[in-house]
């Protein structure tokens, strides 16, 4: 970085200055807009938001009776462009380090931190606190049909069992290519959409068939197995449909689409099951 | 080990899921079903007796002319209705190409349907209901 570079940014923090300090905490009481206290244009509005967190930890069992889940209330102040993930984590940094949540990048890409947010599943690391409407109580619950370890974190490995059941990985014969597996673009685009997924569970875990029936293999599992089934370069497809055409596989759908809703890398997960679902009557991908 | 499974079992969940059309158009599928599946259950209980007696039959009959069980056939129908169209919704749904795309459009024009088919039953049906 050059030193005009680096005197740019110190000025830009220096006009940061004026809401925020250098540790991110404001100068004036908690709550107090940006505008209140003579804010300048293109300030970032702060406003205080409660978060209404669905807590459950093991240890809380007294005297053989098992813990239950409990609600509990923080309330914290936030940038308008801080996200709910941001929220959580300055109730864990600030309030109570026991608040359990997955995350890894926090960007949308890792998966780790889909969680029920105001009824539905979401990214935390997507979802901007302004859009969820901050004036309520923002309620955020552990993801649903999968066992729940502690506060937001629940067991993925049923979630991830039907993932390897479905072999999601290329099946070929014969001998290697000594180049690469060629393709056209009509090919590829064939199955583009479900190569988007990245296993954070938001789809299975809203259908109400997976919350009353573990043993479905739930949206993701078809999802990755439509990206295989569907790509020219694999011969797997008629194992896979197999397992797929099982009681517990894709006819178990009732095309409720909370799974195309909740995903957040919107694929049409919905379409990709109905595609799997013509391939079996058909019989050709 | 009995503690073991006591910690993993699944926490009484909180809140209601807020899926949108497609999950509530579900749930009415499944109560309109339930509910037509209690009425031909009374139904065909109902109509045997004919084999029994006429009289027994007839008497059965006549204890449903009042204007509670008026009401609840004015439901019969509309339950009828909606799992009738809505079933051919869910089997486009799965059957033709663009269904998942267009299934929010056929969930309205099922509503649309429904209503266009209610207004003039529950005109004709409640007036005779309640005009005696």
């Amino acid at each position: 970085m050059s030193s005009t570079d680096s005197e740019a940014v110190e000025a830009a923090a220096d006009r940061n200055d004026e809401q925020v300090d250098g540790d991110g905490r404001p100068h004036g009481r908690a709550g107090e807009s940006a505008s209140a206290d003579g804010g300048q244009l293109g300030a970032i509005p702060r406003f205080d938001v409660t978060l209404r967190i669905r807590r459950y930890s093991a240890e809380d069992a007294e005297d053989g009776k098992p813990a239950e889940a409990r609600w509990q209330e923080f309330t914290v102040t936030v940038n308008g462009t801080d996200r709910v993930l941001d929220a959580l984590h300055k109730i864990k940094w600030e309030q109570d380090g026991s608040l359990t949540f997955r995350r890894s990048c926090a960007h949308g890409v890792c998966g780790s931190d889909a969680m029920r947010i105001n009824g539905v599943n979401r990214l935390a690391c997507k979802v901007l606190v302004k859009d969820v409407n901050p004036d309520k109580p923002i309620t955020v619950e552990p993801i649903k049909g999968l066992p729940v370890e502690k506060d937001l974190v629940v067991d993925m490995e049923p979630f991830f069992q039907s993932y390897r059941e479905v072999m999601p990985f290329l099946i070929t014969s014969g001998h290697e290519p000594t180049r690469e597996r060629k393709q056209s673009q009509e090919e590829r685009a064939r199955f583009d959409d479900t190569t988007k997924c990245i296993l954070c569970a938001a789809c299975t875990s809203s259908c109400p068939v997976f919350w009353t029936d573990g043993q479905y293999f739930g949206p993701a599992a078809i999802v990755n197995a439509h990206r295989f089934i569907f790509d020219s370069r694999d011969e797997g497809a008629d194992v896979r449909l197999e397992v797929l055409n099982d009681r517990e596989g894709v006819w178990r759908c009732r095309t409720t689409f909370n799974c195309s809703e909740a995903c957040p890398r919107g694929i049409q997960v919905t379409k990709a099951i109905h595609e799997v679902k013509r391939a079996l009557l058909t019989r050709s991908v | 080990m009995a503690t073991e499974t006591s910690t993993r079992s699944v926490v009484p969940q909180g809140t209601l899921y807020r899926g949108r059309e497609g999950m509530w158009s579900w749930v009415a599928h499944r109560i309109t079903g339930l509910l037509i599946f209690v009425f031909l259950l009374v139904h065909v209980l109902d109509t045997s007796l004919v084999r029994v007696a006429p009289e027994a039959y007839n008497a059965v009959i006549e204890t449903y002319k009042n204007p509670v069980v008026g009401l609840g056939e004015a439901g019969l129908v509309g339950a009828v209705l909606f799992h009738a169209f809505n079933g051919i919704r869910v089997m486009l749904v799965d059957f033709w190409s663009q269904g998942p795309r267009f299934h929010r459009q056929m969930l309205w024009a099922v509503g649309a349907l429904w209503v266009l088919l209610m207004v003039p039953f529950l005109v004709r049906h409640l007036s005779n209901v309640f005009g005696g």
